[in-house]
C-alpha cells in the first residue's frame, strides 16, 4: 500500500486509479494514506470541491465537459468524480458519464483532467460518503480542484451538501407551474444556480423566476446563469465566474446539519458491531435506541 | 459476494452499432457488477486511458465493422505498454472463426459472437477472475471455448 500511494504520488495515474479503489473497497482509510502522504491538504482562498447536483437530464455530464475544458485550457488540474446509481436489486451499476466527456479524448488537456466513475454502493443519497475521503486524497496529491457529480436528484436531495465546499445546482427550461413549490429544498443550499439549455424556450423565464425567488428571502442571491452545454452558449462566462465563486453563506447551519447526518449514518454503516446490531434487533432482543447507543460505545473505544 | 468488479465495456473504432455492447454491460450490471461504457467510436489510446483511470479488471471490446484485425490488437499493445498487464480483455461482435486465433494470440481470452447467452459471458468473467494469468501481459495462453 505504501508504495502505491508513493507511486501515486508521483503521478503514476494507474497508482492513482488503485488508490481510490483501494479506499472505495475500505482496504485502507483516508488516515492510512495522510499517513503516507505526509502534508495536510493546504487551504486556499478559493473552493476547492464543488458539488454540481440537479434532476436527471438537465444536462449535468455535458455542461461538465464544457467547464473543465476551459478550466483545463487554463492549465488548472481538475478531478472529475462522476456518481451513478447502484441498482439495489443487484449492487450492480452501469456508469455512463464517460459518453459525454470529451476532454479526455484531447490529447494536451487529458493529462490535467482525471474522471473516476463511482456507484453508490450501498450508500444512501445521491453522494456516497466515501468520495469525501477520495476529494481529500485527490487535493493531497495536488489536484486544483475536485468537482463531484451527483446521481441525478430530487429538489430535496441536499446530502451532497456534507461534502463540497460550493454547491451548483444546474436546472433546466420550461419547468411549469410547479417552480414554486420545488424551491426548498436544494436550491436554497445552492451557490450558484445554471440553467441550461438555453436554447429552448422558457429558459430564460424560468431563470428569471429563480432570481426572483431568491431575492424574496432573506440573504444573497446567489449568481443565475444561462448556458447552452449542446452550443457552448454561457459555458466560458459560467466556468471564469464558478471558479471564484463566493459561498452564499446562507446554509450554514443547514450544511452543517447535513455534516452531522451523513458523520452518523457513516459511524453506524462502517462500525464492526453492525452485523451484530443487526441480528439483535431483527430477532428483538434490542431496541433501537439500545442499537445506537451501543454502536456509539464501539466507535468511543 | 465481495466487492464488485469494474469493466469496462468500450466500442472502438468506427463502428456506431452498440445494441450488443449495452446487452452485454447491461447483463454484468444485473449480475452486480459496475460497468463503464464508453460511448461510440473511441480510440485504442481512450480505451486504455479509460481502463487505466477507472482501475477496470476486465476490458470488453466490441466491434461489428470488420476492423477487429486491428483494433483489438492494438487495444491490447497499448494496455501492455501503459503496464496494464493483469486486464483481462475479451471481445464480441461480428469475429469469423478464422479471424479468432490470433486475437487470442494477442491474450485476448474470450470471443463472444451473436447468439451467446449472457450466462455464458458471466461464466468466463468468473472463471478468469479465479486465475492469476489470464491478464492482456500475463503468461497464460488459456482462452475461453465459446458456444456460439
Amino acid at each position: 500500500m505504501q508504495e502505491l500511494v508513493q507511486a501515486a504520488m508521483n503521478g503514476d495515474r494507474r497508482s492513482l486509479a488503485r488508490t481510490l479503489s483501494a479506499l472505495e473497497n475500505r482496504t485502507i482509510n483516508l488516515e492510512q494514506i495522510m499517513a503516507i502522504v505526509g502534508k495536510p491538504v493546504q487551504a486556499t482562498k478559493h473552493w476547492q470541491s464543488l458539488a454540481i447536483t440537479g434532476a436527471p437530464g438537465v444536462g449535468k455530464s455535458c455542461l461538465l465537459d464544457g467547464l473543465l475544458t476551459v478550466w483545463a485550457q487554463q492549465n488548472l488540474r481538475v478531478a472529475l468524480l462522476a456518481v451513478d446509481p447502484s441498482s439495489p436489486r443487484s449492487g450492480g451499476a452501469l456508469l455512463g458519464d464517460r459518453v459525454r466527456m470529451t476532454v479526455v479524448d484531447d490529447p494536451v488537456l487529458k493529462e490535467r483532467i482525471y474522471l473516476r466513475s463511482i456507484a453508490t454502493r450501498k450508500a444512501s443519497g445521491s453522494v456516497p460518503l466515501i468520495v469525501a475521503d477520495m476529494t481529500q486524497f485527490l487535493l493531497a496529491l495536488g489536484w486544483d480542484r475536485v468537482v463531484i457529480e451527483t446521481v441525478g436528484a430530487g429538489q430535496a436531495e441536499v446530502r451532497c451538501a456534507a461534502i463540497a465546499d460550493r454547491i451548483l445546482v444546474v436546472e433546466g427550461p420550461a419547468r411549469g407551474d410547479g417552480v414554486q413549490a420545488e424551491k426548498a429544498g436544494l436550491l436554497e443550499l445552492a451557490d450558484a444556480v445554471i440553467v441550461n439549455k438555453c436554447d429552448l424556450p422558457g429558459a430564460q423565464r424560468h431563470a428569471d423566476e429563480l432570481r426572483e425567488s431568491y431575492e424574496l428571502g432573506t440573504g444573497t442571491t446567489p449568481p443565475v446563469l444561462l448556458t447552452s452545454a449542446l452550443h457552448g452558449t454561457g459555458v466560458p462566462e459560467a466556468a471564469t465566474m464558478l471558479l471564484d465563486l463566493e459561498s452564499s453563506g446562507r446554509s450554514e447551519r443547514a450544511r452543517w446539519r447535513e455534516r452531522l447526518l451523513a458523520h452518523h449514518e457513516r459511524r453506524i454503516l462502517e462500525s464492526s458491531k453492525l452485523d451484530d446490531v443487526l441480528k439483535e434487533l431483527a430477532v428483538g432482543s434490542m431496541t433501537l435506541d439500545d442499537a445506537i447507543l451501543s454502536i456509539g460505545e464501539m466507535n468511543d473505544e | 459476494m465481495g466487492e464488485p468488479l469494474r469493466v469496462v465495456v468500450a466500442k472502438p473504432g468506427l463502428d456506431g452499432h452498440d445494441r450488443g455492447a449495452k446487452v452485454v454491460a447491461r447483463s454484468l450490471r444485473d449480475a452486480g457488477h459496475e460497468v463503464i461504457y464508453t460511448g461510440l467510436r473511441r480510440s485504442a489510446q481512450q480505451i486504455v486511458d479509460t481502463v487505466r483511470d477507472e482501475d477496470a479488471r476486465f476490458l470488453g471490446l466490441s466491434s461489428l465493422s470488420g476492423a477487429h484485425g486491428h483494433l483489438f490488437p492494438k487495444v491490447c499493445e497499448l494496455l501492455r505498454a501503459e503496464g496494464l498487464n493483469d486486464v483481462i480483455v475479451f471481445g464480441g461482435g461480428i469475429i469469423p472463426e478464422d479471424d479468432r486465433k490470433a486475437l487470442y494470440e494477442c491474450k485476448i481470452r474470450a470471443i463472444f459472437g451473436p447468439g451467446t447467452p449472457t450466462s455464458e459471458i458471466l461464466d468466463f468473467i468468473e472463471s478468469s477472475n479465479q486465475m492469476d494469468d489470464a491478464g492482456v501481459g500475463q503468461s497464460s495462453t488459456w482462452h475461453w471455448s465459446p458456444t456460439a
